[in-house]
């Protein structure tokens, strides 16, 4: 119950802040620094999810060969910054986790 | 005789298509101008769908969520954050965080739908995702298109984007009920992050930035209640500005001197 309640909150906090400007807050200009802050929020959010899947795959840090997680992703890294392929990039860091999981088990 | 045809139906298709026409023609551009970029998020869907089940949510669940939530990005977050057993403040606030440019969206085509009915603005308001929103200003911006009907290329879009959001991801929730949890599918979030997250790295300060908030996250990560995620946003954030500021200060020092 409580999950769908987290739903519904998440959709009405969603849904408030693309309506704030169209018909809540017609008269309000978003302050310029909130404006440049908001550039960041990807880079900052997706790191903040990929370094601790990365790095601390099991809850501890695991800076080893031995972490399939951790080369997958440099692979996958890797391959995002040199071609910038979506596609590609997921189909390399999940591939090579998987051959790595494949051969170490 | 035949090019005389030919003239004549091509005229009737330009009105049939023309935008400026007729609301239905405005509508059905949107549409086609939507779904070059539909094609794109198809994989997310059928990732996030898939990823969803793998983690134990329930089905209806992973499929209400594109429709609640609708927005793609704090979907695969908060998939994330519930199967860490977040408190459901910490989802909430990860999901406002995550979603705050959507208010940027909203500031930036109000003007264009300050003449519509509430009716319309509710509506419209809730079909701006990121992909909705480039091909609506786009139209809008394009000021050789005077049109009275571009609310309606707005809602095209819209809708051209909601329903595949709905249907891919149903799809991947089908499939991902096939595939065993052995194939590891929770890493495929952080591996579409990866492949996201280098096109927003343009200059310095976004460097910055993705590197404290992901140090900041890997310290945090011991922290109550998940907040280590909002935690490392936030220092990320403000290490941006903090980088930007200090190049354009030296810049304008150097300036002077």
């Amino acid at each position: 119950m409580t999950l769908w309640l987290t739903l519904l909150f998440m959709g009405l906090v969603t849904y408030a802040l693309r309506l704030s400007m169209i018909v809540l807050l017609e008269k309000w200009e978003i302050p310029p620094l909130v404006q440049r802050g908001l550039r960041f929020v990807p880079p900052a959010v997706l790191s903040a999810i990929i370094f601790p899947e990365m790095f601390r795959p099991n809850g501890t840090l695991d800076l080893s060969l031995g972490n399939a997680r951790l080369i997958a992703g440099l692979l996958a890294a890797l391959v995002a910054w040199r071609t910038k392929n979506v596609l590609l990039t997921i189909i390399v860091g999940m591939g090579a986790l998987w051959i790595m999981q494949f051969v170490i088990r | 005789m035949e090019s005389r045809l030919l003239w004549s139906f091509s005229q009737s298709a330009a009105l049939l298509y023309n935008p400026r026409v007729s609301s239905r023609a405005a509508f059905i551009s949107g549409f086609r101008a939507e779904l070059p970029i539909l094609l794109g998020t198809i994989p997310f869907g059928l990732i996030y769908g898939a990823v969803a089940v793998s983690q134990g949510l329930p089905a209806s669940m992973a499929i209400g969520m594109s429709s609640i939530v609708f927005a793609g990005s704090s979907q695969f977050i908060a998939l994330q954050l519930l199967s860490a057993s977040a408190p459901m403040l910490v989802v909430v606030l990860t999901t406002f965080v995550v979603n705050l440019r959507h208010a940027l969206y909203s500031a930036s085509i109000a003007p264009y739908t300050r003449h519509l009915s509430p009716a319309w603005k509710w509506l419209l308001a809730y079909l701006l995702t990121d992909e909705a929103y480039a091909v609506a200003i786009t139209h809008y911006y394009d000021t050789s298109t005077e049109s009275p009907h571009k609310h309606w290329y707005f809602l095209g879009a819209g809708l051209a984007l909601w329903g595949s959001w709905q249907i891919s991801t149903a799809v991947g929730v089908f499939l991902g009920a096939q595939i065993p949890a052995s194939w590891s599918l929770d890493f495929a979030i952080a591996i579409t992050f990866i492949a996201l997250v280098f096109p927003a790295l343009k200059d310095r300060a976004s460097v910055a930035s993705a590197l404290s908030a992901g140090l900041v996250a890997l310290l945090a990560a011991a922290a109550p209640y998940k907040l280590g995620l909002v935690l490392a946003a936030v220092t990320g954030i403000v290490v941006g500005l903090v980088v930007e500021s200090n190049k354009q200060g030296s810049r304008g020092a150097g300036a002077q001197g």
